[in-house]
């Protein structure tokens, strides 16, 4: 008796998992891509995003060193993955910022080409929040690899309507054109307590925060400090300017 | 036909199972600060609970006594890990959102509750109906306090502006507290004090 129960039940749970795992994987990739357009801007309504991305070139960068990793595929790199293997990670006592213990030796990156070559260049970035790890993209401009163009965040759970307005429109537009970096070369961005005051010297690189989510907001700085940091893409970017 | 109204139609409201019985209030806290991801969640308790309470059924006379719960929970949780299955695919960004709460109708008390008191008795076409009503009792409170979440605390319904919001240039400040699962609380808490104002047998005998 108890043994029919398990097969009869094993079979429907096992088909239903074989026959739409293709489609689960589809959609699963649909949505990386829905958000690295999303960051870089590139999103229309009414457009398929398959016709979009094909303006988009996936590679993958060894972060220490910045060079390309040609070894690599970059549609089949999961950095996440890697994060849990030994081999294609590193512990990081830098990772503070972002609250991380470890990070993925490789990470991919996306360039958007445009008119004249590269226009824009898309980073993941990922760090810790009030409750959870935020997942984003963070698009900037390949004029100065400096000026920013988008930032998204894919996956979190952050308390809805409070941390969790990191996913608010006007929140997320008021990031274009922010410059990440100072003059010398130094992560300058960050998002503040309270409103920005524009003319004011380093409105430039201010966010404003979100109100009620202090910690949210400093993980998101914190995340992004981290990142655009020499210990991040820092090497990367460097080659990217010259 | 007397017989299977009363397990279809009791369960909205003579015999609720949340407002009632108390059971499941935990994804009723989860689900309902957007109205849309409260209604995917209602068909999904709806299947499992009609499907469930008729498998049961199906099998009430050959499962020995000491192993029951077990059996229950053997076809709860399939049935469960093929609606999750179904949502990754055809609805992907609703079972984002959804995230765990699918997972957890297995541990929702409605569907245990009813497969071990009325499915174990019962025919498999009164269970299935017992399933379904349940499942309807559970979904009109998740689309009662679903819709006044998100009304006052975003100002939307299924994500269409109703009231213009001071932050885009409205007159609505929304209530940030009925985006927090705490506020379900209070909404549920509310329906059962309206609910046995009309159906005072419902109320409890003190001491």
């Amino acid at each position: 008796m108890a043994f029919s129960v398990c097969v009869v039940f094993s079979v429907l749970v096992s088909t239903a998992a074989v026959t739409l795992r293709p489609i689960q994987e589809i959609n699963k990739l649909l949505d990386k891509k829905k958000n690295i357009l999303q960051a870089a801007g590139l999103m229309q309504e009414g457009k398929s995003v398959d016709d979009l991305f094909a303006a988009v070139e996936a590679k993958v960068v060894d972060l220490a060193s910045g060079e390309y990793v040609a070894e690599l595929d970059p549609e089949t790199y999961e950095q996440r993955e890697a994060v849990k293997d030994p081999s294609l990670s590193v512990e990081i006592s830098g990772g503070a910022l972002a609250g991380i213990k470890r990070r993925a030796k490789y990470a991919p990156v996306y360039l958007v080409a445009g008119k004249a070559g590269v226009d824009r260049v898309i980073l993941p970035v990922h760090g810790k929040g009030l409750w959870s790890t935020l997942y984003g993209f963070i698009a900037l401009d390949a004029k100065d690899m400096s000026t920013i163009k988008g930032l998204v965040f894919y996956e979190h759970a952050e308390t809805p309507g409070l941390g969790g307005e990191v996913d608010n429109p006007n929140w997320k537009a008021l990031w274009n054109g922010k410059m990440a970096f100072g003059a010398k070369g130094d992560v300058r961005i960050e998002v503040i307590r309270g409103s920005v005051v524009p003319g004011r010297p380093g409105s430039q690189h201010q966010v404003d925060g979100l109100s009620g989510a202090t910690i949210t907001s400093r993980g998101v700085s914190g995340l992004l400090k981290y990142w655009l940091g020499p210990k991040g893409f820092g090497p990367y970017l460097d080659k990217m300017r010259t | 036909m007397g017989k299977s109204r009363e397990a279809l139609l009791s369960p909205i409201f003579n015999q609720n199972p949340i407002a009632l019985q108390i059971l499941g209030i935990c994804s009723a806290l989860a689900v309902t600060s957007k109205l849309e991801t409260a209604v995917t969640m209602c068909f999904a308790v709806i299947f499992v609970t009609a499907f469930s309470g008729a498998s049961v059924s199906l099998i009430r006379n050959h499962i020995p006594s000491s192993i029951r719960i077990i059996v229950q929970m053997t076809i709860i949780a399939s049935l469960v890990i093929v609606v999750d299955q179904f949502l990754k695919a055809y609805a992907f960004d609703m079972s984002k959102q959804l995230s765990v709460f699918v997972g957890l109708i297995i541990t929702n008390c409605i569907v245990m509750g009813r497969a071990e008191a009325f499915a174990m008795k019962e025919g498999v076409g009164l269970s299935f109906l017992d399933g379904v009503g349940n499942g309807l009792g559970y979904s009109i409170i998740l689309l009662v306090v679903g819709v006044i979440r998100e009304l006052f605390g975003s100002g939307q319904l299924f994500g269409q502006e109703i009231l213009a919001m001071a932050s885009t240039g409205g007159w609505y400040v929304p209530n940030g507290l009925l985006l927090l699962p705490p506020s379900a609380f209070f909404i549920i808490g509310g329906f059962i004090w309206v609910l046995r104002s009309f159906k005072t047998e419902q109320i409890e005998e003190e001491g």
